[in-house]
């Protein structure tokens, strides 16, 4: 049901921004059509964020505001079997004992990639964080904070991913799902925990029911 | 169904498509009773609007009867009579909370295109491109109708649909039009375009207490119709040399106290810099062809405010920015927050104060012709304002 931009999308968008920009010198309209922010490289540890040893790996960090209180949203995000619901590049979480789970999420060609991960901070209405455990085949770690907006105005929630893809084939494989679209990804999952949370249901257009939209 | 469908700039066509269904539980379906082109469904019918697809169904000013509801919806009801507002809104995000429901943060589902264009989202729209959800229109027999509680307005059976149909856009788009002048009484508001806007633009004004309104165009039907149903002075800008002196002369010097551009990005006129537009645009060196606004704002008085409810797409050539700020000029904008003003204006209605109903040119047009239909109202044939098609022919 997800709608993937047509080439055809593109190239308007292209014609209608980036047209004008031709005339002006080629700049900023390009600038802001063409641009996707890449992951950025992780520059310093952060108290929120659990970094990866000698400060590897690319981060994706993106925050939205959600018109609900910040214990509803930790509420929902808690449940990390439910993850999946709201991070799609996962395919399950599942407790394994001793406060660890092992996650699995979709790889190329269907081909799952799985880890171990633990909770390493967790602050009931505020934080969030996990990250891989020793020994990982994919070195990641991830959190999710949340804080109350100016005025009352719902909560902000930031998603903060980072991840050391290993090297080899499996590191190209996991570069290729994390790294894939990672902002974007982020950014669409945040979107859709929005609409859920504050609409009670997920936009489409679709006309009739599984209509490939 | 039956439903207009996109294929390309000019290229319209009537199809058997699927009929819509519920899909999400808010949802409603409602078969369409009536169902009006916009001026703006022009844009897309010449194909300045990008991301349209083939098979895209166009129209957003409709109205009709529930005929099928989701199993979240409370007050809407199978065999209501409801008018559709052409913004969708969920009712619940900030924007929303705040009547700001154009703005709306959860209903558009390409929100990253509108994004990568504007940095930002509006709602989405029925029938106007992918770039604003690429949700079905209404020029079709039947609409699947998301957030129908936020939305659908019921009308009374005693009001005729060519009565209420015009709630679902030109109505409020132009009431707000007036309303962002921020009117005060002695006020002289000048109006840009005498389409369906800009005549209900002049009503509104008159409704919030401008002394005296001027309106320019230069089809002489429209021009009769704003000083016989608008009362408004008026300008054929084809029989002056400068609308802007005109303007200035009529109005003391002083030049008027606010100014409506209800014309937008396809804008025509006379002058050296629209000579120069239609040639950029022709060429896609540029994507809208503002001379109406450029006017709007070299006419308007020191201190006063310049109303567009006219849609601009892109990023606008040789725009008076300086005369802007040196008579700090206030410009209010946007896309209607329609849910806002429908109730309201019903009152005005059902009150007998206004009936928009004045704006439409040709009634009950089938839907099977609406290529035709589209063709006059684009060469403004025959006097064309205003089309309403009817589904059932």
């Amino acid at each position: 049901m997800r709608y993937e931009l047509r080439r055809s999308d593109s190239r308007d968008l292209w014609a209608a921004g980036a047209v004008a920009a031709v005339a002006v010198a080629a700049t900023a309209a390009a600038v802001a059509l063409a641009t996707r922010r890449r992951p950025r490289a992780i520059e310093k540890r952060r108290p929120d964020m659990p970094t990866l040893a000698g400060g590897r790996g690319s981060r994706v960090d993106r925050t939205v505001t959600v018109m609900r209180s910040p214990d509803e949203l930790y509420a929902r995000w808690r449940d990390l079997t439910r993850l999946p619901e709201l991070m799609s590049h996962l395919q399950s979480v599942a407790p394994v004992g001793e406060g660890r789970s092992l996650w699995t999420a979709r790889g190329p060609g269907d081909i799952p990639l799985t880890w171990e991960a633990e909770i390493v901070a967790d602050e009931p209405g505020r934080l969030i964080a996990w990250r891989s455990v020793e020994g990982a085949e994919v070195d990641n770690a991830g959190s999710v904070r949340f804080t109350p907006a100016p005025g009352g105005r719902g909560t902000e929630v930031k998603v903060l991913l980072s991840y050391a893809p290993p090297a080899g084939r499996l590191g190209t494989a996991v570069a290729s799902v994390l790294g894939r679209s990672g902002d974007q990804e982020v950014r669409e999952d945040l979107r859709r925990f929005k609409q859920r949370m504050e609409a009670d249901e997920v936009a489409t257009a679709a006309r009739r029911h599984g209509e490939d939209w | 169904m039956r439903a207009v469908c996109w294929h390309g700039a000019r290229d319209l066509r009537v199809e058997n498509v699927p009929d819509p269904e519920i899909v999400n539980p808010h949802d409603a379906v409602i078969q369409v009773t009536s169902t009006a082109i916009c001026g703006s469904d022009l844009h897309i019918f010449n194909g300045v609007i990008p991301t349209m697809h083939s098979g895209d169904i166009m129209g957003h000013e409709f109205m009709g009867e529930v005929v099928e509801v989701g199993p979240d919806t409370r007050t809407v009801k199978i065999g209501d009579r409801v008018v559709i507002p052409f913004t969708i809104a969920c009712g619940a995000c900030f924007f929303c909370r705040d009547q700001l429901t154009s703005l709306c943060d959860n209903t558009n589902p390409n929100a990253r295109m509108a994004e990568a264009l504007y940095g930002f989202s509006g709602s989405g729209l029925f029938g106007y491109s992918h770039l604003y959800g690429g949700y079905a229109g209404g020029q079709a027999e039947y609409v699947r109708v998301p957030f129908a509680d936020i939305g659908a307005c019921r009308v009374p059976e005693r009001l005729t649909d060519e009565q209420v149909l015009f709630l679902s856009d030109v109505f409020p788009t132009a009431y707000m039009a007036a309303e962002n002048c921020g009117i005060r009484p002695g006020d002289t508001v000048a109006v840009w375009g005498c389409g369906p806007v800009g005549l209900l633009a002049i009503k509104s004004a008159y409704l919030l207490g401008a002394d005296r309104v001027i309106a320019i165009d230069r089809w002489p039907a429209r021009l009769r119709l704003a000083e016989s149903d608008g009362k408004a002075e008026t300008i054929d800008y084809e029989e002056i040399e400068d609308v802007v002196e005109e303007l200035k002369q009529r109005t003391g010097g002083r030049g008027p106290d606010a100014c409506i551009d209800a014309v937008g990005t396809e804008a025509h006129g006379t002058t050296l810099d629209a000579l120069y537009d239609r040639a950029k645009t022709a060429v896609r060196l540029g994507t809208d062809r503002p001379i109406a606004l450029r006017q709007a704002i070299q006419a308007c008085r020191k201190g006063g405010t310049v109303s567009i409810p006219g849609v601009y797409g892109g990023l606008l050539d040789k725009i008076p920015f300086g005369a802007a700020f040196a008579k700090a000029l206030t410009f209010r904008m946007g896309q209607t927050h329609v849910h806002r003003y429908m109730r309201p204006l019903l009152e005005h209605i059902e009150s007998g104060r206004i009936d928009p109903s004045f704006i439409i040119s040709h009634r009950r047009w089938p839907l099977s012709h609406a290529a035709d239909a589209y063709r006059m109202f684009n060469d403004k044939r025959d006097d064309c304002t205003k089309v309403v098609l009817d589904p059932t022919r």
